[in-house]
């Protein structure tokens, strides 16, 4: 290979400012797609988080209860039965104080988190509000949902007579830290309790939505002793969720829900969002791949004499194919090394100018090995497919025609 | 006494073929050169000159006839082997063009050792350097083509036509677009290699006075040879 590799570095450096421009636009082109490849992943886990605010990864819950038809029908009859969807009532996961180590031993979870959740109401002298009382202890719940980075009052704790609540629900109930309110249960007439945190979701009707409690405090409000409604676990993959979730759900009699079950509407978002960037990041590959072919075909045109000539000399077809084969892998290599220092570039500007709403960086600038090694690969072979073409017509010349011109 | 290099026998060239338009424009060639011979074939344009030189360094192949190269068959052999054999046994002058402009005058006469060895050696370089020298360009060794002069273009592609000491050179009017001055350099040049290495040297030209220098004359006339005796005889030849 070594005439292959010494006759295409000194076509490309005589190719010039030719050259320096495919070369560019390729880094351009690959700088944007490594870009858009390293940061989709993160934009979207950010959104997910944001989105999901406090709600678990996955949730096990106790199965639907279901009406069945006591009475069998004679073969004979046809049966019209009306069976009307029963009513869920609140009931406790069973055996739940020994799945929770099962669950915490499982590969891929990575916090477990028994609530026990009901309907209430919170009242503060006549203002009174529907919520969803939430019985947590706290220490895994915090692991699940990651509620102490959201604190804006106040302590986190849940100690008997304690309440914790958004700012929202705060703000409409007109309490600070330290307010008592009261909380009631269709199956509890309740009692008083004091604000003791006040947290931000980050969204109006998430921080209305519910109160905290300890789990024996809702256990008693929810008439559950003993009980858990739900577990809510935390995974390591997001995006391994739903698989995790079926296994679970195969594996033992109750309801398991990922996220992407209880909110299909933002799944479907974001794989609108991954589809449409696979489309832009093909299309980028495609106006690059098409650059390198132009500019290679004008290339071919402008040495045809000096193929004619390398040709009488003694050099094969084959080897000429080689030669501009091997200007196109040149090309997308180099243009993957230099895209890919641009592609970091331009992921540490972007971190600090794309911001979430509260600030925060979505994103973190990364050095992905991974990332570059297999864009160093794609690129050159990228590089040779955009070459056979232009190739293939240079290895074609009539070396006697083409001394003629 | 000497092995020929080529034989051709009733070589015939047809351009078109099976179209209406098809012209023959060699009308069976014979010709035999043997190894140190210093021969040039005259001829006016249009008298295909240049197909019969094209088919000799098998960058054409005839549509009829029979082509020994060193006593071997060659013109039904594919388009590798026909390429190999350009390489070992023939080099090539041509009138423009000559040298690749992407490489300095050396590399340009270590170009055939790089196809033959896949790499740039010391050998070359001083066989190389060797060869420059002996055509007066030792000052030149590592200037790009387009700083040389046409004359010095032409003996950097002399040199490059011998690097790899083939058995034949065939050059294309090879003083045809220099000076007379340059031109006799050039033709001596060639003459010299031809004593001093017995390469065997088949050269078309214009120009009567280097074809009186030669020792062997062939003459082309519409596709066929009409005289090809020693320079002597040839040179009264009248040129249409």
């Amino acid at each position: 290979m070594g005439f292959e590799w010494t006759v295409a570095l000194r076509f490309l450096r005589e190719g010039g400012m030719q050259t320096l421009l495919i070369v560019a636009g390729t880094t351009i082109g690959i700088a944007v797609i490594v870009f858009i490849t390293g940061f989709l992943g993160d934009l979207q886990r950010d959104l997910i988080k944001r989105t999901l605010g406090v709600q678990a990864h996955i949730v096990v819950r106790p199965a639907e209860e279901v009406a069945r038809p006591l009475r069998d029908a004679p073969a004979a009859v046809t049966q019209i039965p009306q069976i009307q969807t029963r009513a869920q009532r609140l009931r406790s996961v069973e055996q739940w104080q020994s799945l929770v180590p099962v669950l915490a031993d499982t590969p891929g979870i990575r916090a477990v988190s028994p609530v026990a959740a009901g309907p209430g109401i919170i009242a503060r002298g006549d203002a009174s509000k529907t919520v969803t009382i939430t019985g947590i202890i706290l220490a895994p719940f915090v692991a699940v949902t990651r509620l102490n980075e959201k604190i804006v009052a106040g302590d986190l704790r849940v100690d008997p007579g304690d309440v914790l609540m958004g700012v929202d629900l705060a703000r409409d109930l007109g309490v600070g830290i330290g307010d008592k309110v009261r909380l009631s249960t269709p199956t509890s007439p309740g009692d008083a309790y004091q604000v003791r945190g006040i947290y931000n979701l980050g969204a109006r009707n998430l921080n209305r939505a519910g109160v905290y409690v300890g789990l024996a405090t809702a256990q008693a409000l929810h008439a559950l002793p003993g009980g858990v409604s739900s577990i809510e676990l935390a995974v390591d993959d997001l995006f391994g969720a739903p698989k995790l979730a079926s296994r679970l759900g195969h594996a033992m009699p109750h309801e398991v829900e990922s996220w992407t079950q209880a909110n299909p509407q933002l799944l479907a978002a974001l794989s609108n969002q991954t589809i449409m960037t696979l489309l832009v990041r093909f299309f980028l590959a495609l106006v690059v791949a098409i650059g390198v072919s132009s500019v290679l075909v004008v290339a071919v045109v402008q040495k045809t004499k000096e193929i004619g000539i390398l040709r009488a000399m003694g050099a094969s077809r084959g080897r000429i194919l080689r030669v501009f084969l091997l200007q196109g892998a040149l090309i997308g290599a180099s243009s993957a090394v230099l895209g890919s220092l641009c592609g970091y570039a331009l992921t540490s500007v972007m971190s600090g100018i794309l911001r979430a709403s509260d600030g925060t960086r979505i994103f973190v600038a990364r050095l992905e090995p991974d990332l570059y090694f297999y864009t160093f690969i794609v690129a050159a072979m990228l590089g040779v497919v955009a070459a056979a073409m232009p190739a293939r017509r240079a290895s074609k010349l009539d070396p006697a025609m083409a001394i003629r011109i | 006494m000497n092995a020929a290099i080529i034989e051709l026998a009733d070589i015939r060239k047809t351009y078109n073929e099976g179209s209406p338009v098809a012209t023959e424009v060699l009308h069976g060639v014979n010709i035999a050169l043997q190894a140190g011979e210093f021969a040039c074939l005259i001829g006016p344009s249009g008298s295909g000159k240049s197909t019969l030189l094209n088919l000799i360094g098998l960058l054409e192949r005839p549509t009829a006839g029979s082509y020994l190269l060193k006593g071997r068959a060659i013109q039904q052999a594919d388009d590798d082997e026909r390429t190999r054999a350009r390489l070992r046994t023939l080099g090539f002058v041509f009138q423009f063009h000559h040298l690749l402009p992407a490489f300095t005058a050396i590399e340009n006469v270590m170009l055939p050792g790089l196809m033959r060895d896949g790499a740039f050696t010391r050998e070359h370089r001083a066989h190389a350097q060797q060869l420059l020298t002996s055509v007066g360009l030792a000052d030149a060794l590592n200037k790009p083509p387009n700083q040389l002069s046409g004359g010095m273009q032409q003996r950097v592609a002399i040199a490059r036509a011998l690097s790899l000491s083939p058995d034949l050179v065939l050059a294309d009017e090879p003083t045809g677009n220099l000076d007379t001055h340059s031109a006799d350099e050039v033709f001596a040049l060639m003459r010299q290699f031809n004593k001093t290495k017995g390469t065997a040297f088949l050269l078309v030209t214009h120009d009567p006075r280097l074809a009186a220098r030669c020792d062997r004359t062939i003459e082309l006339r519409d596709g066929s040879i009409v005289s090809d005796a020693p320079s002597s005889a040839a040179s009264t030849v009248e040129h249409g």
